[in-house]
């Protein structure tokens, strides 16, 4: 019998699960509060997801359109996400990401600078103004290294390339964390009294994705498995313009800088097709013509913003009926046109990633040519389900922050509003989860035999004799999530995607990963298939319950949003039986205040009449 | 699609051989496209190091046909039609295992570089730097931290003076912080002395193989190298130094 006291054991008050944006951020906030910190990173540090954000951080600075404040912020967001934010989330996110852009400059972040010196800010889609500080097309680049930097001096446990794979709780509440390490395969286990989990989400998934392998679900998954509730799951992010050509780079992310930059999008008889997509609450806001397009982006305050701003479900939906109407590109995509709009010189500078990444994988030049660009699976708004003040989700000691959490962005995220997410409430976890440990009295003891049980299950892939292949276990999930839970969604793809997703996780029970356990790919894959088909089955089983269409959620079966359902969230999580179980829950109403905000006429709010 | 022929190093820090593969290669395929393709059909368990398959996170650095390269940026028509593709891992490191290597030893070169210390804010409560003279500052910033330039520095590499010599990586990172208009610390004294910067003969073979395009001699090193001599070589400052014991 494996004796529990053979493992490598760490001892922390916090366990921070994941080193992208808000794990570094909430592990320096815990840190600095005085807390033995251990920072778990699946990859080496710096390398995670958000250094692939592109466009920039949203943050009411104002620094180029004064009429910017965190209520305009804030209206923005909840409109984004058809009013099914937590109010008090996009409240706090509203009000604090200017402090938390500020406190990076502190830190060493270099944002381009406007003629006065200040940090500048571009237009992103579903932002009013000017508002996403940014570094040229790689601000998360520069987020990560920055947050990074500052961290490494803190002195706290940095554990890279550790994935882990359990919550171990005692009469409930955290206790510690399994994980193993990818060098060595060896079993790691972490005794701690509170888990922030920042560990993205689970885009993995999906074949056309522009995540990296990491995004699997872990942290959902785990809190899954510990009984916590998920939320919002139906609704996943498509980026409206990811490459499409060649099929290797299918996914990829084109960012949305380019349309703030003035980037148009032009179907296969070169027509700006965005005019036909206006939905009607945006169509106050939203130019009537080119010619008005053209003024808002020479800077003409009284012109309205063009069509190809609007909000990522909207654009996203429009470019998928394009294609399907027999209106698309060569490789199934639409046109986005910079090369017409800026001069070269111009586009190189404000866009010097998206120049190389087609030079170097499409060999297009969009300096002289349009890209093709097609929606790809980039975020889950859904995930762990958390207290909007303190970030702590129904299982006490475990919160989640970033990505993973849910909450902030309701039924659709705006651009720019993740790398503020992060910052704001990787902070907000960090202090919840002191708050929480200080008021906890004795150390909670882990079960020894939870953790035999655990290192038993995650030996089987490399134990058993023979069995399936996991990357072909993978590789057909990916199929059928892109078949049957795709950006649109009917009752009958969702019960053929559910159905599929039964013979899969019989299929997962039986990968076998050849090789020792020493950094073996294999293996790890073997050992991901867990969290994947959590994640895809909340995904798919809260899409089934939504019977409505909102945000990034497209039921053909059931068009259009539906009052009762702006009411509710959907609930997930597993019953006593084992079963996923999901519920609708009631929301509490809003504080009349927000409200009165979000519902407020731009007018009202520039003028300051609310 | 066509047939490739691909020689791959797998081992251990103990050793190991090139193993033979052919496989079917689609158009527009860079080699960790083909990298996995063999893993999932023929090697199970070959360790690959990767993650944004876009040239953004600097993970998957190897050695293709001698060179070292981003597996994720180097397309397969870069190669002659007939051409075996070779690919080993990062010579400079120690081989954990296939392509894996141990680049622990640049992380903690960044934990000893004295971090960031900004000067107080303007009146108004905010920092103020113009684009002008944050430009240099930002080439650097652009830095994906893959460790190509560490592979091909002479002095890691073939003179392995990984004692007396921080590398290119981490010159930058400390230009980029000597040159912010914010900062206030001085580092010029340790980047000759702890950071080695009299070691770098100008060879300019990082640049060279910078995935980012960073000038990392002309616009990081060289002016390093130029305000330590104007510190410590300055005849008058000498003298000063000399006469005022300081």
């Amino acid at each position: 019998m494996l004796n529990v006291s053979e493992i490598q054991t760490f001892e922390h008050d916090v366990l921070v699960i994941g080193a992208g944006g808000a794990g570094l951020r909430a592990a320096i906030e815990c840190s600095a509060r005085g807390l033995s910190t251990g920072l778990v990173c699946k990859s080496l540090l710096g390398k995670a997801h958000t250094v692939m954000a592109e466009g920039g951080v949203a943050a009411a600075l104002g620094n180029l359109d004064r009429r910017d404040n965190w209520k305009v912020h804030f209206r923005d967001t909840m409109r984004g996400g058809k009013f099914l934010n937590q109010w008090r989330m996009a409240e706090l996110h509203a009000r604090e990401s200017p402090d938390r852009v500020r406190e990076l400059e502190e830190w060493g972040a270099v944002f381009d600078r406007t003629k006065d010196g200040l940090i500048s800010q571009r237009n992103f889609g579903g932002h009013r103004y000017p508002r996403l500080a940014h570094v040229g097309d790689r601000t998360g680049l520069e987020i990560i290294r920055t947050l990074q930097d500052h961290a490494v001096h803190k002195g706290f446990g940095i554990y890279m390339e550790c994935t882990a794979l359990d919550l171990h709780l005692d009469a409930g509440r955290i206790a510690g964390v399994l994980g193993y390490w990818r060098e060595s395969g060896r079993f790691v286990l972490f005794r701690t009294r509170a888990v922030i989990l920042a560990t993205g989400g689970g885009g993995r998934a999906w074949r056309i994705t522009s995540n990296s392998w990491e995004y699997t679900g872990d942290g959902t998954a785990m809190a899954y498995e510990a009984g916590a509730d998920l939320m919002d799951m139906e609704f996943t992010q498509f980026h409206p313009t990811g490459m499409v050509w060649p099929p290797s780079v299918r996914g990829i992310l084109v960012t949305e800088g380019v349309r703030g930059d003035g980037g148009v999008l032009l179907d296969s008889r070169k027509e700006r097709f965005m005019f036909r997509y206006i939905p009607e609450k945006f169509a106050d806001e939203t130019a009537a013509t080119e010619e008005e397009a053209n003024r808002w982006l020479a800077g003409d305050k009284t012109a309205r913003r063009p069509p190809e701003l609007l909000t990522r479900d909207v654009v996203a939906r429009a470019i998928t009926q394009e294609v399907s109407e027999g209106r698309g590109s060569p490789h199934g995509g639409v046109y986005l046109d910079i090369a017409s709009r800026l001069p070269a010189e111009t586009i190189r500078k404000k866009l010097p990633s998206m120049y190389h990444q087609f030079k170097e994988l499409a060999e297009v030049d969009i300096t002289r040519q349009p890209m093709e660009v097609g929606p790809t699976l980039h975020y889950f708004m859904g995930g762990v389900r958390v207290d909007s003040d303190t970030q702590m989700s129904t299982v006490p000691g475990l919160f989640a922050a970033g990505e993973c959490a849910t909450g902030m962005h309701g039924a659709n995220r705006l651009g720019g509003n993740s790398l503020s997410d992060l910052l704001v409430f990787g902070r907000l976890a960090g202090i919840g989860a002191e708050q929480y440990v200080k008021g906890l009295g004795a150390a909670p003891r882990i079960d020894e035999e939870q953790v035999r049980s655990a290192v038993r299950r995650a030996t089987a892939p490399l134990n058993r004799d023979a069995g399936a292949n996991p990357y072909v276990v993978h590789d057909d999930l990916q199929g059928v999530m892109g078949r049957h839970v795709g950006i649109v969604r009917t009752e009958a793809e969702l019960l053929s995607a559910l159905k599929e997703l039964d013979r899969l996780k019989r299929d997962a029970l039986g990968v076998k990963a050849p090789g020792v356990s020493q950094y073996n790919a294999a293996w790890h894959e073997a050992l991901d298939l867990r969290s994947l088909l959590i994640t895809a089955e909340a995904v798919t089983r809260a899409a089934l319950m939504r019977q409505e269409s909102r945000g990034a959620h497209t039921r053909l079966d059931f068009f259009g949003e539906r009052e009762e359902w702006q009411k509710v969230n959907v609930i997930v999580r597993k019953a006593q039986d084992g079963q996923m179980e999901t519920r609708a829950e009631t929301r509490p109403g809003p504080p009349r205040d927000l409200a009165a905000i979000a519902h407020a006429s731009i007018e009202d709010l520039e003028a300051g009449r609310v | 699609m066509s047939e490739r022929a691909f020689r791959i190093w797998r081992g251990t820090a103990a050793g190991g051989e090139f193993g033979e593969h052919r496989i079917d290669v689609d158009e527009g395929m860079v080699v960790l496209d083909v990298l996995h393709r063999i893993q999932a059909k023929q090697a199970n368990d070959l360790a690959i190091r990767w993650n944004c398959k876009a040239g953004k996170c600097g993970s998957c650095s190897m050695e293709i046909n001698g060179r070292p390269r981003l597996a994720c940026m180097t397309r397969m028509n870069l190669f002659a039609d007939r051409e075996t593709i070779t690919v080993q891992p990062l010579k400079a490191f120690p081989v954990i295992r296939d392509l894996v290597t141990d680049v622990s030893w640049n992380f903690e070169q960044n934990k000893r570089i004295p971090p960031f210390r900004p000067g107080p804010k303007g009146s108004d409560g905010q920092y103020r730097m113009h684009q002008k003279d944050v430009d240099r500052v930002q080439e650097f910033r652009k830095c994906i931290e893959c460790y190509l330039c560490q592979d091909v520095c002479h002095v890691l590499r073939d003179q392995s003076r990984k004692d007396a010599f921080v590398g290119p990586r981490f010159m930058i990172r400390l230009a980029s912080l000597e040159m912010h208009p914010l900062d206030t610390a001085d580092r010029i004294p340790a980047v000759r002395k702890e950071f080695g910067s009299g070691f770098c003969n100008i060879t300019r073979c990082c640049t060279e193989v910078c995935p980012e395009h960073i000038e990392i001699t002309d616009n990081g090193i060289i002016p390093l190298k130029e305000r330590v001599v104007d510190r410590f070589y300055d005849p008058l400052l000498w003298l000063g130094r000399k006469i005022f014991g300081r």
